[in-house]
């Protein structure tokens, strides 16, 4: 009973308010809410929307994932962003180079982005780990970098083609790319998507099974008390880092391997970020980032629907801003009562225990 | 000046925390112009009395007078409007400010920023003796001389009664006597004092009054000119404490803790924490550690722990060497560490007490399967944290509950529990006892005992005398950074230690030190 209240209670209070929010807002502009409602939902059966959901949310979970890793020791890794784009352009670029059989083809991508995701934001983990700097300003700044290199590495001279106005890297031939499941003409689910759902399990077990994840979760919570029972803070500091990147390097394979084949100046930019937020919403748990990844993808999907009924898109972004901040307060309100809860229940059933055996 | 008999009166103060009532209806009542004593062992309660006359807690109970009109005090600055201030036991200077800088900050409307802050500064510092230019920098003063910026801060702020929380432990005798001749200097000026301490010569020696409290309630008042030290221990202790006495010793001759030469440097080129500490801990022996607090045993500990890096010697256990080991892999070989600050270093707060299981036995069984993923065994960890709960006596409604949840005393159970687990060669225990209820206490110095008994060899720090005193075999004093001597436990007294802790070796306790 608490466990529902404390876990399924506040992301459902928030999501409403965060609606209530919305619907102000859609009366104040003059239009209706119950409108905008109605075209978000019936736009999910419409032509590929369901599965352009999913197949984001694949990557919402994947960067949100990169975060939470993170985030479970209080590393705020904000350069998945940089990590993932250059992973993506090297992968890209090895990807469009390498002649391999199928399957070793997409490991051997998988891997270099992964790679790369992990050395970028390696600068940051060693930068913190011996010099103390912060990592929210480190990783910033090679997000920057990471614009920049990317921006060099795709130049025509260097492993770029030009087309038309677009520059592109070679494109990864087939052995190379991720199949992904055919709906017919509602899309193609990317193959991705059950590699991020293998991440998600990975991270629950990582985290939840392993000494590994102990420690982790430990120096999050308590640095001071982790280094008092063996854990050498550093170490974390650097492994948690890497494999925050790691993952990250993943996060723009699924558009690479399922449909672009090929990193372009117009690739996706902003996952990173989204990320955050969907860390933020899914608590770092692993299911609720699944949920909060999916609720960002129907939102993000239902900007079209409303435009199509004349609502103002930027509808969307008032609840994307408004749930996270309110599940942000309200899990923070119910922690803090939970806890004052149990101390109360914990003192009230040992006095009754006391005046049993006193009786 | 209002005529009222007391400068500060407390009646019935009770505050409560989750699982402890820190105080329970506390009376305390500070007549103008004295020094008042507040006595009372660690964790009795005087720090929660205190913020909440400064305002920086609100009690549950209880109504707080001052010049014989209630006030509530919602802030410190309500209390520093009342005219209360208060030094903290750690200094709050800007080390990069100037002395005068330090004094204004915050209290630029008091006297402006020029002239007229500057006479009045230079007049409080002759109030308070603080000779030093108001324009040289923080960092350059010694203790002494921070302590009175310190005072000066308060009393620029306009403050007529001044709380000082243990000003003396961070002081040597000689600066302990120039602090006292300016608080009676003060004291005939109007100043009243509130004398936070639980060193009990010192407290006869400056205190016109002395309110003793015992965990968490007002047990009396004493008069300092005819209580002994004796009588005021007693007081601060009670009598239904269990005594801590060992009985027969155990002690061994294989040595299992040997450290020979240990030294750490100071940060930043300071004075070094520790220098040339040799000792030696046998099987069945308890060694305790005595000395005034911040003299370098937090320290210690944590170096033989690994959790600081030594700057020479060696700390060898059981014949091993662990100087270059990591703090895990000293764990691993068989020291078990109850840390001075359990919420700290000893506790994942809001983890469950399983959870808290795992904690510095992450590599071993039965927390662990082993392996390449180092798999945690969650069924054995449960069933290892219910033997300790059973065995230890951590009254707990289950093991799922978050750690936080429980008293202080049941967590301090958990953490001795949990650290006499696995089968350890070496206990180190800072202060085990402090802060926990009597009926813990007694059951913790039980199991050191039995442990002891077993063959464990200990290391007990400790600033509470009598458990020093009952509970070790060989006993060490440390002053900054050495141990500079050794006491034989079953003949030495708390006062014969005490002197030796401050330094003031074969001299006389100063408890003349005024006349």
């Amino acid at each position: 009973m608490t466990r529902v209240r404390t876990v399924l209670l506040p992301p459902a209070l928030a999501i409403v308010f965060a609606a209530l929010l919305c619907a102000i807002a859609l009366v104040i502009s003059g239009d209706s809410p119950f409108t905008a409602l109605a075209a978000m939902i019936t736009q999910v059966g419409q032509g590929t929307t369901a599965i352009d959901i999913v197949n984001n949310s694949a990557i919402y979970y994947i960067s949100a994932l990169a975060v939470a890793i993170g985030f479970q020791m209080k590393l705020f890794n904000i350069g998945i962003e940089g990590q993932f784009r250059l992973a993506a352009c090297v992968a890209a670029i090895v990807g469009g180079t390498l002649v391999l059989p199928p399957v070793v083809h997409t490991i051997v991508i998988l891997l270099v982005a992964a790679a790369v995701g992990a050395a970028w934001a390696g600068i940051a983990a060693l930068l913190k780990a011996y010099r103390g700097v912060s990592e929210v300003i480190s990783t910033i700044m090679l997000n920057f970098l990471a614009t920049g290199l990317i921006a060099f590495l795709i130049r025509d001279e260097v492993f770029g083609d030009q087309q038309g106005n677009n520059i592109s890297t070679t494109p990864i031939p087939p052995s190379g790319q991720f199949p992904g499941i055919p709906f017919g003409s509602s899309g193609t689910l990317f193959g991705m998507v059950f590699v991020a759902a293998l991440l998600g399990l990975g991270y629950w077990f990582l985290l939840n099974r392993t000494r590994f994840g102990f420690e982790l979760k430990a120096s999050g919570e308590s640095p001071t008390a982790a280094t008092a029972g063996g854990v050498n803070a550093r170490r974390m500091i650097i492994i948690a880092l890497l494999l925050s990147g790691a993952v990250a390097g993943l996060v723009g394979l699924p558009e690479l391997l399922g449909r672009d084949l090929a990193y372009t100046l117009t690739s996706p930019q902003g996952y990173g970020f989204t990320g955050i937020a969907v860390a933020l919403l899914g608590r770092n748990h692993p299911l609720g980032i699944a949920l909060g990844a999916l609720l960002w993808a129907f939102l993000d999907k239902s900007a079209l629907a409303l435009d199509a009924v004349g609502v103002p898109r930027e509808i969307v972004l008032i609840m994307q801003g408004s749930v996270v901040l309110s599940v942000v307060v309200a899990y923070e309100i119910v922690r803090r009562y939970e806890l004052a809860a149990e101390q109360r229940r914990v003192a009230a059933e040992l006095r009754a225990a006391a005046e049993k055996v006193a009786a | 000046m209002p005529a009222a008999e007391f400068a500060v009166e407390l009646a019935g103060i009770t505050k409560r925390f989750p699982g402890v009532v820190a105080n329970k209806d506390i009376d305390l009542k500070v007549r103008r112009g004295e020094v008042h004593a507040l006595c009372g062992e660690n964790g009795a309660g005087k720090s929660t009395l205190m913020k909440i006359l400064y305002g920086m807690q609100q009690p549950d109970e209880g109504t707080i007078s001052v010049d014989g009109s209630v006030v509530r005090f919602r802030s410190p600055s309500d209390a520093i409007k009342a005219g209360i201030g208060m030094v903290h036991q750690h200094f709050m200077l800007a080390d990069n400010l100037t002395v005068a800088e330090n004094i204004l900050l915050g209290a630029e409307g008091m006297h402006g920023i020029a002239g007229g802050a500057r006479a009045r500064i230079a007049e409080l510092a002759e109030t308070v003796g603080l000779d030093v230019d108001p324009g040289v920098l923080v960092e350059r003063l010694g203790v002494a001389d921070r302590q009175r910026v310190e005072i000066i801060k308060v009393l620029y702020r306009g403050a007529r009664t001044v709380i000082l929380d243990e000003p003396t432990a961070v002081l040597v005798p000689q600066e302990v006597d120039e602090l006292f001749e300016t608080l009676r200097g003060m004291r005939a000026e109007g100043f009243t004092f509130l004398f936070i301490s639980h060193k009990l010569d010192e407290v006869r020696a400056i205190a016109d009054a002395i309110t003793v409290i015992r965990r968490g309630m007002s047990v009396g008042t004493a008069d300092p000119a005819t209580v002994t030290s004796r009588q005021l221990a007693e007081m601060m202790v009670g009598s239904e404490l269990p005594s801590p006495e060992t009985r027969e010793s155990t002690v061994t001759d294989r040595q299992v803790l040997v450290v020979e030469g240990l030294e750490l440097a100071g940060e930043g080129g300071g004075r070094a924490l520790l220098a040339g500490v040799d000792l030696v801990v046998r099987a069945g022996e308890v060694l305790g550690i005595a000395g005034v607090e911040g003299n370098g045993q937090t320290e210690l500990v944590e170096t033989i722990m690994g959790m600081r890096r030594a700057s020479a010697g060696t700390i060898t256990l059981d014949g091993t060497d662990l100087t270059k080991r990591t703090t895990l892999e000293r764990r691993e070989a068989g020291i078990g560490y109850v840390p001075e600050d359990r919420t700290r270093h000893g506790l994942l707060a809001t983890q469950s007490l399983w959870t808290n299981r795992i904690l510095g036995y992450q590599s071993r069984s039965p927390v662990s399967k082993g392996g390449l993923l180092g798999l945690i065994d969650r069924a054995a960890t449960r069933r290892d944290t219910q033997r300790i709960v059973d065995e230890f006596d951590v009254r707990t409604p289950g093991i799922e509950v978050a750690a936080a949840a429980l008293s202080g005393g049941n967590q301090q159970k958990l953490v001795v529990g949990r650290e006499l687990s696995g089968e350890p060669v070496l206990l180190i225990a800072s202060h085990p006892t402090r802060g926990v209820d009597v009926g813990a206490q007694a059951g913790i110095w039980e199991e050191l005992r039995k442990a002891r008994a077993r063959g464990l060899a200990v290391l007990l720090v400790s600033a509470d005398l009598d458990e020093l005193i009952g509970l070790s075999d060989t006993i060490k004093v440390m002053l900054r950074g050495r141990l500079v001597a050794d006491a034989d436990p079953s003949t030495v007294t708390p006062e014969e230690l005490g002197a030796a802790m401050t330094g003031a070796d074969a001299a006389p306790a100063p408890a003349g030190a005024g006349e």
